[in-house]
């Protein structure tokens, strides 16, 4: 039997990985022979390091997790998982927020670390290409101070680009700068076949299907990159940054509403509530008025002419909407200090609650008084805590639902609770993640936001880049799926004889 | 045949796919690119032409693939917004087309193409099937992203039919900077060199034709006037000569998007450092120096597209515009890894295999 350990969900089907226990020592020897003895960790000990990513709750232990050095031994690597018929999982980090770098139990972990090189950097061009194992901060460091790379998750400090490329990372400046897959525009990548392809390039628009869009963001579902082609943009010549204190989220949401509708492009507008306030103010102590109902964080940066302009608008813009105290920041201390206040929100909340559930649902930038007020109601109705950080900018809600994982059933509830503030961004027209992924926590999610026909064609996708279903399985999928042979004559997968699963 | 509904559409397809008959998809028909089909039925999707979705507050519309593009600006730009796409219109080009076609104009510098403006679509397969992808909100990451799939598939692997897409506010006001040169290396520097800066230029375009060459930089703000004059100064520096700032500008840019079409066009996916080549090769061209697209107006003769395909070798150069003999031979060949995944994507989303096919790249 797998030793995954899965928070339970009665009505979910067993997961496809789990495939009958068989005896992996011949594959093992030979992952262990491909990357060397120092790199291939089999024992318990070792192993926990990699049973989870960043989402705790879920944890399961493979076979062996491999570090491999170079693209050809990631290579190597998933064509001996291939040829064996044993599922892998890629890792970068393990920064990941949905379970998506969870092991499959029994499978091969296959952990980018060890790719940190920069291979090149082409100013001329804007492009930098980089191993899959760099951080998304190296990025940025290695083409300073004249350029940068806009993505900036706020584990940018730990996630790797290869992370980001599986989950189309965003981050707080993404609602001026875009995303993850707006920036990548080349791939190489090691297919779950153990063929190689180059998807995209360091230049644009490479003949044939956009394979590289639907690259980007597929969970580790697709394949693994092993180098990465990226553009990176000339650094804003000036930043200008404020935070103004409302007595309610409600204005401070009128706030950011003007502010758009008046034609400005903020590089980040992101949004505190009371309680979020107060933990984070305890922790970085940057003077903020506990009590105050919303702080709205805004910086706009660009050209310095129209900064100016712009920002004398926001500031009115803020007033009008019933801010009576809004900061500029007069220099790069107290912005960093802002920025400190507003990434503390996460650790803090820690700090003041035993446990939390980080939800990650997107509405529609208008709806976000009522749906904030609905979340405000099921807080109550549960009795719980919620405290809300959120990128405003672009609809994107963190929520924090904090609970005492020590009393009984509290868990459950709260990830009830958690699941039920999805909802109200489904019915408000919005999405079940903006920025996290699907992984293996919201799976159960995607048929309350796509149809039968919809995941059926998102199938046909992976199929064509993995028809054995070796990559990630398990994963953004709401039931096991198989591929069918297409076009011709029906054949039977080992694992629908195996009753393990159905075929759709 | 003219569905006047996604359904509708679903239902078509699903008998012609029975049928095995080939087909082809169209719109405004103002991009008669890619290899002809033999015989192929066209699908028209003129009757898919509401706007069903502007959500002014939120800086999302859904549209119909029908839609004419002029027709939703139109409708956009009444609330101070657009689509930030602005590809020739020659006449009545539509959303599905341009997505299709993965047409783009100079405002692609600052905006990106079409792939980075969808948010979410509707296609219908030869199946029967109506798959959506995406949402209606400008972040998102639930599920695979299939609109980036249908950016540029040109109409090999289904019908689009809907499509929701991210506005951004019209510009206050315009400006832009033009400066001059005959020699294409100094352009190439100069454009580089300007794309180094943190401009935030709307467009920064190239107009090379006759030997002499212009760089345009477009700003679009409220201090617009103020940036393009910065820009003159910026571009004397780099050695341009004739640097003037045009306030009234649209003129300008209308005469770079038409510029982008001819009797026969080869766009290259090349370099921003690949600015003189193409200059070097004879041929009109319409660059984005940043991004390092270029296209070039060549005489409509196999030899002067051999000849220029060669020179920019190793860059992928697709033929757009261009007679039905020579479109036989439109694209560059993808990197074999990829082709071979494309035409497992070809024969799971086009299992009836109607789908203009035989006439994408490899022969997909």
């Amino acid at each position: 039997m797998s030793t995954a350990h899965e928070t339970s969900h009665a009505d979910e089907p067993a997961p496809l990985a789990e495939a009958p226990p068989r005896d992996l020592s011949p594959l093992v020897a030979q992952l262990r022979a491909l990357v060397g003895e120092e790199w291939a960790y089999t024992q318990e000990h070792q192993l926990r390091t990699y049973e989870s990513d960043g989402l705790l709750q879920y944890s399961a232990l493979p076979a062996i997790a491999v570090l491999p050095g170079s693209a050809d031994q990631v290579q190597a690597c998933v064509k001996a998982c291939a040829e064996a018929g044993v599922p892998w999982v890629a890792r970068g980090s393990g920064s990941g927020l949905s379970g998506g770098a969870l092991p499959v139990a029994d499978g091969v972990l296959i952990v980018t670390s060890r790719m940190k090189r920069v291979l090149e950097v082409d100013l001329a061009n804007q492009r930098v290409c980089v191993e899959p194992g760099v951080t998304n901060v190296a990025v940025s460091s290695a083409v300073a101070p004249e350029f940068f790379y806009p993505p900036d998750p706020s584990s940018q400090i730990v996630c790797s680009i290869g992370g980001n490329v599986a989950e189309n990372s965003g981050g707080a400046h993404c609602f001026k700068y875009g995303f993850t897959t707006n920036y990548v525009c080349g791939l190489e990548v090691v297919l779950p076949d153990g063929e190689l392809a180059v998807l995209g390039g360091r230049e644009l628009d490479a003949p044939g299907y956009d394979l590289l869009g639907a690259f980007v963001g597929s969970e580790g579902t697709l394949g693994i990159a092993t180098k990465i082609w990226l553009r990176v943009l000339p650094a804003p010549e000036t930043v200008k940054t404020l935070v103004a204190f409302f007595d309610s989220t409600h204005a401070a949401g009128e706030a950011v509403s003007a502010i758009v509708q008046s034609g400005v492009v903020p590089g980040a507008i992101e949004m505190m509530d009371r309680t979020a306030i107060e933990a984070s103010e305890q922790m970085a102590h940057a003077g903020y008025p506990v009590g105050r109902g919303a702080a709205l964080l805004v910086e706009l940066d660009g050209a310095e002419r129209e900064c100016e302009a712009r920002f004398d608008e926001v500031v009115a813009i803020c007033e009008r909407c019933g801010s009576d105290d809004v900061r500029v920041a007069r220099d790069e201390a107290e912005r960093e200090l802002f920025w400190k206040t507003r990434k503390a929100a996460f650790p803090a909340m820690g700090r003041m609650s035993p446990n939390y559930f980080v939800q990650d649902g997107v509405i529609p930038r208008t709806k976000l008084p009522e749906v904030l007020e609905a979340i405000d109601a099921l807080a109550q109705e549960y009795g719980m805590i919620v405290a809300n950080v959120f990128h405003a900018g672009d609809g994107n809600l963190h929520p924090l639902v904090c609970f005492d994982g020590r009393n009984e059933g509290e868990a459950e509830r709260a990830e009830e609770l958690s699941g039920r503030i999805l909802d109200a961004c489904l019915e408000a027209g919005g999405s079940i993640t903006g920025e996290h992924g699907v992984g293996v926590d919201k799976k159960r999610h995607m048929p309350k936001m796509f149809g039968e026909p919809d995941l059926d064609a998102f199938q046909r996708l992976r199929c064509s880049f993995d028809p054995a279903g070796l990559a990630n399985p398990g994963k953004v999928m709401p039931t096991p799926r198989l591929c069918g042979e297409v076009p011709g004559e029906y054949r039977q997968h080992p694992l629908e004889a195996a009753g393990l699963a159905e075929r759709f | 045949m003219r569905p006047a509904s996604a359904e509708e559409a679903a239902e078509l397809l699903r008998t012609l796919g029975e049928e095995g008959r080939p087909l082809r998809p169209r719109g405004g028909g103002t991009k008669d690119w890619g290899p002809a089909v033999e015989g192929a039925a066209v699908v028209e999707t003129g009757r898919l032409d509401r706007i069903l979705e502007h959500n002014v507050g939120d800086f999302t519309a859904v549209l119909e693939a029908g839609v004419p593009l002029a027709q939703a600006q139109a409708e956009f730009e009444k609330h101070g917004q657009m689509l930030a796409i602005d590809p020739a219109l020659n006449g009545d080009a539509t959303v599905g087309g341009v997505m299709a076609t993965n047409d783009s104009g100079p405002l692609r510098h600052r905006y990106g193409s079409m792939r980075d403006l969808v948010v979410g679509t509707t296609v219908a397969l030869s199946d029967g099937t109506l798959a959506r992808s995406g949402g209606k909100v400008i972040k998102n990451v639930a599920g695979y992203d299939l609109g980036k799939l249908f950016c540029g598939s040109f109409g090999t692997l289904g019908l689009i039919v809907r499509v929701a897409v991210r506005l951004h506010p019209l510009p206050p006001g315009t400006a832009s900077a033009v400066g001059a040169s005959d020699d294409a290396e100094r352009l190439g520097a100069a454009a580089r060199g300007l794309a180094a800066h943190p401009l935030e230029a709307d467009s920064l375009d190239l107009d090379w034709r006759d030997g002499l060459g212009r760089l345009l930089v477009r700003f679009g703000s409220a201090a617009a006037g103020d940036q393009a004059a910065a820009t003159v100064t910026r571009m004397r520096e780099l050695g341009l000569a004739d640097c003037a700032v045009v306030e009234d500008d649209d003129e300008l840019w209308m005469a770079q998007r038409v510029h982008q079409r001819g009797d026969c066009v080869l766009k290259v996916s090349g370099r921003a450092t690949d600015l003189a080549a193409a200059c070097r090769t004879g041929a009109s061209v319409v660059g984005r120096p940043a991004l390092g697209l270029y296209w070039l107006s060549l005489a409509p003769d196999p030899a002067a597209v051999a000849a220029a395909r060669a020179a920019l070798a190793p860059r992928a150069c697709t033929l757009l515009d261009a007679p039905a003999e020579l479109r036989a031979d439109a694209w560059a060949m993808p990197d074999p890894g990829a082709l071979a995944v494309m035409a497992r994507v070809k024969e799971r989303f086009d299992p009836a295999r109607i789908f203009r096919p035989g006439t994408f790249v490899g022969g997909i």
